[in-house]
């Protein structure tokens, strides 16, 4: 505070100091909109860099968006390129069908238990393991995949391949439990106590009224808690790239390798030069990966909103 | 949706003796938590096991030999610390400030209000991968190429450098701030609002003077949120700025950098002789485990006495 | 005004720290993960007898160091396979230069597979037929009944292309080779994999037996080593680059100098490589 010196007229204090309160709003209110402008620029660099192979002609004759359907290969160094995108799409939908599949049921049962059987000492044990858990980087799980689990995996279950997309799909779903049990919890602790009280109130056990109550007056919000797991499972990188085996193949088995679209970026990224199609083809898996983890994090966010609502309308 | 409305006519199956169905769920989604924190406690339990032995002062303070199959990684906890410490410099007043600005100043009801809580929103759910194509795509190949144009100079702001790979991650953990500095904002008490306006203070006083000293633990949360989350994160920084062996220090930010996270990546998929670096590996991923835990830990603490702040209130 | 301060402070502190340090920044060498433990052992030995020099070596792959040299982030540039011509003319459109090519070493490219396999020597068709997935029984090349299980290297590093060259005759590899991002990841894999196979340098073939190699069916079955890799009748034996932009002068030149000298020789073969001459 610059001190009000005798002499200097009030009025043009005051005045000073409104330029000054103006100011900082503005300097405020810049912060706020950067966080508009840094997703904005997202969008802007990572399509520009992918754009030649939707513009260039000279891109397109070596990759093409119908070129990425027209080759089950993904054999992107060679004399003649192949960009078949399909065993990358087969992967990474192969990957987090695991991962879910592996992460939703425990993440919600477990978020089930906390806010509605758990006594509030049980409780309050089980947040710091979900934060553990959580703070785990994923270069940490992704070398347990590939070092520990992948080993333990082929032991119990005898596949041929040891590092596949089941390994990579458990280390991944570890990974999303955080996400899903954190923003189920709240939403089933959001449901306002009345509902309990009137469900047991009429006869109903605790059990009958954690099914058929609480869990349904939530499920906006374990839907969102899901589709925000779905959204960090197809983005995750390191886990997929070290614990996957990367290999581009078309097939349903769980127990074959998997590459993915982000194991492919992270992989082959760094080497490629600048412009090229590699490059631009990069760019445009990096594209996809965040017009899919978008759509479906703007899904999450409506969830959210019809929670919101219809807690408060009750 | 048919059997749900026929359910809800129904009445509600009259509880036994028994309750196996209660029993059951009770027990399935109690074994779900179990099973949680059987897993966190099985990688914790493998990493701390191989590692501990590992990690003595040598380790710590040395740099690796022997093409890394001796040695410590100090220069990859160096290049860390240092990193973290750009990310905040450059995330923290924004962050801040988009806060404040959200929670004090803006209308929740203007467009560009939602437009930036959209954006928070979805910022948040960006891969970390394709912020690593965006640091590489606008502050690499934009920012500084038109740095090194402007200035004349060959190729000094145009490559992977320290800098970068900061501010990528400052885009990528400028939603953890926000929400964060948010939810601190919101404890504390609209009477000091109202009684600091009604002293005569401006509203940028009553920010500065009353709510920000207030809501310190919560800014406080938030920095060490990102930190552990930037000292985890590896897919960003691989194209922009992350560097496999470097024998000396990075000492000015256009310098490449070894990184913790990065570090085991390398030490578990590149390294020279697999055996002989084992330890060191165990020993690397203990050490970036127990920095990030050990963050994850003081936020928590910080979260938990902000909470009881507001609890105690209401 | 408190608060202007720590933001001037911030500012300051941002501006002063970025002012680029052109002193010290040394040599960059950059490129092949095969040459990494080579270029370090160079680097070291080279900045402990010349004080004051420093070279600073970093890996990714040969197509990174390349990327590097055309993108003009690197000094010199390791690759364990040579220049592709339109990377040269990439870096003709930058630099008006196609490269300055120093063979500096010899790798052996050696063909690793699980101690307990029965295998000892494979074809170079038998080797092709397996990385194409035309053969995916060990049994059909006299081993046991099991799945072959392909262990590749990603494709940004020359160790896969000399190996889809020189092997493949350039076709590609099966789709079900697992890529992994290093040739350790290979070795770690295949000594975890009783029926795995893979391949990389010679230097890294710790804990999995390297196979012995035939040209032809009836050709007799060499293992690499100094001499066979020398004379050329190991079949998997290729030169080591280093990539210049321009004719090395300078710091740059002394270090190229000291490498080719006997005593940068004799390290190559300390870590597993052999020697040009």
């Amino acid at each position: 505070m610059a001190l009000l010196r005798p002499g200097i007229d009030a009025t043009r204090h005051r005045r000073m100091q409104l330029w000054r309160e103006r100011f900082i709003e503005f300097a405020l209110r810049s912060s706020a909109l950067f966080a508009v402008v840094g997703l904005l620029l997202i969008i802007v660099f990572v399509f520009r860099e992918a754009a030649p192979v939707l513009f260039d002609r000279e891109t397109q004759r070596e990759a093409s968006v119908p070129g990425f359907f027209a080759t089950p290969l993904w054999q992107p160094v060679g004399d003649v390129p192949k960009y078949g995108i399909v065993p990358l799409l087969v992967g990474t939908f192969k990957v987090v069908v695991v991962a879910m599949v592996f992460a939703t049921p425990l993440a919600v049962l477990a978020a089930l238990f906390s806010s509605e059987f758990a006594s509030p000492r049980v409780r309050e044990a089980i947040k710091p393991v979900i934060e553990i858990l959580a703070g785990i980087p994923s270069v940490v799980m992704g070398f347990f995949a590939l070092m520990v689990l992948a080993s333990w995996l082929q032991q119990w279950t005898g596949s041929t391949i040891r590092l596949n997309a089941v390994n990579a799909g458990i280390a991944l779903g570890l990974g999303v439990i955080p996400t899903i049990y954190t923003v189920a919890e709240d939403a089933l602790r959001a449901v306002p106590r009345s509902y309990r009280e009137a469900s047991l109130g009429l006869g109903a056990t605790p059990w009958q009224t954690a099914w058929h109550v609480a869990l349904p007056a939530a499920s906006a919000g374990v839907g969102a808690a899901v589709l925000l797991g779905l959204a960090r499972a197809v983005g995750e990188t390191m886990i997929v790239l070290m614990a996957s085996g990367n290999a581009a193949i078309i097939s349903g088995d769980p127990f074959d390798s998997v590459r993915t679209l982000s194991a492919s970026i992270a992989a082959e990224l760094a080497e490629v030069v600048v412009g090229s199609p590699h490059y631009s083809v990069l760019f445009f898996l990096g594209a996809l990966l965040f017009t899919i983890t978008f759509i479906i994090n703007v899904a999450a966010g409506v969830f959210v909103e019809r929670l919101r609502k219809r807690l408060a309308g009750a | 949706m048919s059997s749900d409305t026929l359910r809800d006519v129904r009445p509600l199956p009259r509880a036994r003796a028994f309750d196996v169905q209660g029993v059951s769920l009770t027990a399935l989604s109690g074994l779900s938590a179990a099973l949680i924190a059987l897993m966190v406690a099985v990688i914790l339990g493998d990493i701390v096991g191989h590692g501990w032995q590992a990690v003595t002062w040598e380790f710590l303070a040395g740099a690796p030999r022997n093409g890394m199959t001796e040695g410590g990684i100090f220069p990859a906890i160096y290049g860390t610390v240092l990193l973290v410490l750009l990310m905040v410099v450059a995330l923290i007043p924004f962050g801040v400030g988009a806060a404040v600005y959200l929670h004090e100043y803006a209308d929740p009801y203007a467009w560009t209000t939602q437009a930036v809580r959209f954006a928070v929103n979805n910022l948040a759910g960006v891969p970390s991968i394709v912020f690593g194509l965006f640091g590489l795509g606008f502050f690499i190949q934009f920012v500084g190429r038109s740095i090194d144009q402007g200035l004349g100079l060959d190729v000094v702001w145009g490559q992977p450098s320290l800098i970068w790979a900061a501010l990528t991650l400052a885009v990528l953990n400028l939603p953890v701030v926000i929400v964060t500095t948010e939810e601190a904002l919101k404890t504390v008490p609209r009477e000091m609002r109202e009684a600091s306006l009604a002293l005569g203070a401006t509203r940028w006083q009553t920010v500065r003077y009353v709510l920000l000293p207030q809501a310190m633990p919560g800014i406080l949360t938030g920095a060490i949120l990102a930190v552990s989350r930037g000292a985890g994160e590896v897919a960003p920084i691989l194209f922009t700025g992350a560097a496999y062996f470097l024998p000396y220090l990075p000492s000015s930010p256009t310098d490449q950098f070894m990184e913790l996270g990065y570090h085991v990546f390398v030490l578990a998929t590149q390294s020279p002789d697999v055996e002989a670096t084992r330890p060191i590996l165990y020993g690397t991923v203990l050490v970036l485990l127990g920095l990030t835990l050990l963050l994850n830990l003081t936020a928590i603490v910080l979260r938990a006495r902000l909470r009881a702040r507001l609890l105690g209130r209401s | 005004m408190r608060p202007s301060r720590h933001a001037r402070a911030a500012v300051l502190f941002t501006l002063l720290a970025a002012v680029p340090s052109h002193a010290g920044r040394g040599i960059t060498v950059k490129g092949s993960d095969t040459m990494v433990i080579l270029g370090q052992r160079w680097a070291e030995t080279y900045m402990n007898q010349n004080a004051g020099q420093v070279v600073m070596v970093t890996g990714g792959g040969s197509g990174t160091g390349i990327a590097a040299l055309i993108n003009g982030t690197t000094d010199v540039c390791q690759s364990s396979r040579a220049m592709k011509p339109d990377e040269k003319l990439k870096l003709r459109d930058r630099f008006q230069t196609t490269g300055i090519e120093i063979p500096v070493a010899k790798d052996g490219l050696a063909v690793y597979v699980h101690t307990s396999n029965p295998v000892r020597e494979l074809s170079l068709e038998q080797l092709r037929g397996i990385y194409m997935g035309t053969i995916t029984n060990w049994k059909q090349v006299g081993g046991s009944e099991a799945t072959i299980i392909l262990y590749s290297r990603e494709n940004n590093s020359g160790t896969y292309v000399f190996f889809k060259d020189v092997v493949l005759g350039g076709r590609d590899f099966s789709p079900r080779a697992q890529t992994l991002p290093g040739t350790a990841a290979v070795v770690n894999a295949v000594s975890k994999d009783a029926n795995g196979i893979g391949y990389g340098g010679g230097a890294y073939a710790k804990g999995v037996r390297e196979v012995a190699l035939k040209r032809t069916a009836t050709a007799p079955a060499v293992l690499p080593d100094v001499k066979t890799v020398q004379d050329g009748s190991y079949p998997l034996s290729r030169p080591l680059y280093f990539y210049l932009r321009k004719k090395p002068e300078g710091d740059v030149r002394r270090f190229v100098d000291w490498v080719l000298s006997d005593a940068g020789q004799q390290l190559a073969t300390q870590v597993g490589y052999f020697p040009l001459r």
